[in-house]
Formats: structure tokens, sequence, C-alpha cells
């Protein structure tokens, strides 16, 4: 396939655009593969990808139950962080951050990565407090991260309402500048365009419907499209993880399924050049190229796996939104639809080998598997190449919850719903 | 989503508090068995389908009610006081080892 350039789309530009070709084939799955990935998202093919490009494992497939995107990759809110709390979070998504920096380069896919800075609203001086920790931690790590004063905020976001006479006046905020956002389907699309390029099947349409088994040791899938057989499976399902494993005997798991919405207004001429949180709730916002307003809150907080929510957070949201820019007040919403979110107990994601051999799990991202999924991807990858973590994910098994060893940025215990 | 509580009637569910699946016993104070703690804290089922779960109307009457909820569709198909359901909720658990 032919590599994108700035000729061929002057080229094709000026030949009515009638030379694309598919950015990847639709091929039938063949009876066995070296590795199968369950799961077309975005960490499944991000690891599909790697597992070609850094491994050299290229006979492999992988399983979608629906089109590409169709999942939590293409419902997200495009942000890229990496300003966590914690020393094994700061590693993994720092690391994600290096693979953000170069990924159209790295895709040949203009994934439109914009480091236009988040920013985290702190409304007391307690919160403020809490934030200069977490700052100083990120620092510690070698992750930029910047205290502003309200006059400094005042300078760089329009609109914004820091009048000190609100419910919640803002204080102050941490800036981390390296942050930003992507273009969620792009991201999609260049990872399989990639994995193909380097002969991995992308079979979509195909859902799977049990595992194969040789004893404890699982051998490969069946699905609609008849059985697959493979020595390695990889399951990144994201929301859909438990209903997989319980495919293959795993009743229980540190994971809840909830829904989380997201917004998108009508769109506006450009009004916000960063990402910005509100710190007395959960409330995130940041422009599209397009010009919309892409945003959301917290989750809904209940089990779910019906891809939408209810009407008391779609209130909740706008409220916050208003309560920082009271201007956006007449702004239409022109779109808002749910995505599930694996909800792990600890709020930190596991990536790991098992739980049963032959198989590797990738799941509990929360509500932040976007910003995860180069290196959730290139983790995974290593994982399943060599049969066992990278440093980077070996804190992330599955046992660490009966080890005592969570990984609880927030602090929050286990209590999804509040992750 | 509406929850009927059977004391306050039909409420908003921003009246109510959700506590999570059912049918997890919280083991024995005194017990040191450190796999059936680390199963109570941490393990859920995480049911496709119709959910047996635990919420507290906080904004109302704060009682615990046990809503059977299906979480494909979000319909409630029952709700009951939780305390009525406690006694065949340790049966099943019996019957059914984690």
């Amino acid at each position: 396939m032919r590599e994108y350039s700035a000729y061929m789309l002057l080229r094709n530009a000026l030949t009515g655009n009638r030379d694309w070709k598919p950015a990847w084939r639709k091929p039938d799955p063949k009876p066995s593969y070296d590795v199968v990935i369950i799961g077309g998202g975005g960490h499944g093919l991000a690891t599909a990808y790697y597992l070609a490009k850094e491994h050299g494992i290229t006979n492999v497939a992988v399983i979608e139950k629906g089109y590409l995107g169709s999942g939590n990759v293409g419902r997200n809110t495009t942000a890229v962080r990496s300003n966590y709390l914690l020393p094994e979070n700061h590693r993994f998504y720092e690391h994600s951050m290096d693979l953000w920096e170069n990924l159209s380069h790295d895709l040949n896919y203009n994934v439109m990565f914009s480091q236009r800075g988040c920013l985290n609203l702190a409304h007391t001086p307690a919160q403020f407090d809490d934030y200069a920790r977490r700052g100083n931690a990120l620092r510690h790590e070698g992750i930029d991260a910047e205290l502003m004063t309200p006059t400094q905020i005042a300078r760089e976001v329009r609109g914004l309402d820091l009048s000190g006479s609100q419910r919640f006046p803002v204080v102050g905020g941490l800036m981390q500048r390296s942050a930003g956002t992507a273009r969620h389907d792009a991201v999609a699309w260049g990872y399989a365009r990639g994995a193909d390029r380097r002969g991995v099947d992308i079979i979509e349409n195909c859902e799977v419907t049990g595992f194969l088994r040789d004893g404890d040791r699982v051998t490969g899938i069946s699905t609609t499209r008849g059985e697959i057989r493979a020595p390695k499976v990889a399951v990144a399902v994201a929301g859909s993880t438990s209903r997989v494993m319980q495919l293959a005997g795993i009743e229980r798991l540190p994971i809840e399924s909830q829904v989380l919405q997201a917004f998108v207004s009508e769109s506006l001429k450009p009004v916000l050049d960063t990402v910005i949180t509100f710190g007395m709730g959960h409330f995130y916002v940041a422009q599209s190229d397009k010009g919309g307003l892409i945003y959301g809150g917290a989750l809904d907080g209940y089990n779910s796996y019906a891809q939408r929510g209810s009407l008391p957070l779609v209130e909740e949201v706008h409220a916050e939104m208003l309560a920082m820019f009271p201007g956006l007040a007449s702004v239409r919403v022109l779109r808002s639809w749910g995505g599930i979110c694996d909800m792990s107990m600890d709020g930190s994601p596991i990536i790991t080998t098992g739980p049963l051999p032959g198989m590797y799990l990738n799941c509990g991202w929360c509500y932040g598997g976007f910003k995860a999924t180069p290196a959730s991807g290139w983790c995974f990858a290593h994982t399943i190449a060599r049969d066992e973590p990278h440093p980077l994910n070996a804190p992330f098994t599955l046992d660490r919850f009966h080890r005592g060893m969570v990984i609880d940025d927030k602090g929050q215990g286990a209590t999804p719903n509040l992750h | 989503m509406i929850i009927t509580c059977p004391y306050c009637g039909p409420r908003d569910s921003s009246e109510f508090v959700y506590q999570g699946e059912d049918g997890r016993t919280r083991p024995d104070p005194a017990s040191t068995d450190q796999a059936a703690w680390n199963a109570y804290v941490y393990d859920r089922v995480n049911t496709a389908g119709e959910h047996e779960e635990i919420w507290q109307h906080s904004g109302g009457c704060r009682a615990h009610l046990r809503l059977v909820r299906n979480t494909l569709t979000h319909k409630i198909s029952s709700v009951s006081m939780a305390r009525h359901a406690t006694v065949p909720r340790r049966r099943r658990k019996a019957e059914t080892p984690a």
C-alpha cells in the first residue's frame, strides 16, 4: 500500500479524488494464527501494530464484533495527558506521551495530535495545595507541570468566570502543557492501516462466541465466522471484558462496566485552545478543529452495558460547564452518546499474561483509555511476544488486588463509580 | 431512570445512591480468610442482563432497596426492601461458592 504524502494529496485533489484505495483489507479469517486479538478498538489495533513493528509477529488477527471505531475509540472526548500522581502511572502514561508525539509520522497517518495543554482548575486553597503536590510529583518524574494563578489563567483562557463571586471561585490551576488532544477516529484508522500494511488480518463483524480449550490452556476462539486457532489469545475489549471472560469460565473480575456520557456542541469559532477541567465536580472540555466543544463529566454511576446514560448527569455536566463559562449558555448541544467503561477497583488498568495459560488480558481502563492507546498497545504487544510484562506494565497485574498492591491514584478505594 | 421506592413511590434516580451488585456477602468480621475478604472487596460478576443490585434512597426515606435492573436496557423489573432479600440471598450464595 502506498505512503500517504503531500504529493499524493495534491495529485488526488487534482484528479477528483477517484484514486484513493481502502486503508485496510477485508480478509476472511484463516483457520489459525500465531496471535489472535479480540477487540478491534484502539488498544487491540495498537497491540497488533506493535506486535508486527516491534516484535516481527505478523501472523496476527484482530477480531472485532462491529466495525472499526464503533466502540470507545470512537466515543471518547479525545484528551491526551499524563498528569497522574503515582509513579507507576507517571511512567506508563509518559511513555504513551512519547509515542503520541511521533505517532502521525510513525503511522504515516495524521492523528492530528495537538499539544494544546490541559489545565485542571482548583477551587479551594486545599485543592490548590493538592495540585502543587501532584505537580511536584510530576516534575520529580521529569513530566512538565506548572501551577498557575487566576491572573495567569485569565491571560490564557478566555470566557472563564474568574470573578471570584461564584459558589466555587477559581483559586488557581495545574497546567500540563505537553497534554492535548488527538483525532480519535484517525487513531483507530491509522493503527488499523499500519497493522494491515504489515500483514495483520483485521476481521470486522466477527463476534467471539467461545474459547477453544485444551484443559486449562486456551488454544483458540470460536466466532460467528468459524473457529480460529492460536497459541496466544489476547483480550482487549474494554467494557465487554466481563462478558468475554465469562465465555472462558472466568466468572469474577475486579471490573464493573459503567456508562460514561459525552457531548458535542454546534461548531463555534475558536474560543478555547486548551483542555480544561472543573475541580469541584467532574467536567472537562476541549474544542475540536471543526469547532465543536467536546465535553463530558462523571459516570452515571451504575452498572450498564447500554451505551447511553440518563438525564441527571446531562443536567449536572451542563451546570458545571456554565459555572465555568457562563457565556456558553446559548450554545446548542449537537449530540450526546454513551460509552461503556471497564471500571477497575483502583482506577488503574490491567495489562497482563493470563489469567489462563495461552491468554493475555488488557482491561480496566476506566474512562481514561484513549490517552493510553499507544502505550497500552506497546506494552501489551511486549507482554504477548515475550510472555512477560515490560517493566512499564509490570505493576498493572490482575492479582494486585488480592496481593494488596493496588495503584489507586485518587485514593478512592474499591468504589469503581467514583474513580 | 425512575425508581419506584416502596415507601415514596416513583422518584428520579438522582435521589438514590448506587451501592453496587447484590449477592456480595461480607465475611464474618472475625474471619481472617484473606481470599474471602479480597473476593468480597474486589471481585464482581458484572452481569450483562438482569442485574440484582442495591440502591439507597438517600434523598428520600433512606431505605436500602434491592433492584432487579437490566444492564442492557436500564429497565427495572423489581424493587424490594433490601433487608427482605437477605435470607434468600445468603442461601443462593451458599449454593454457588465464589
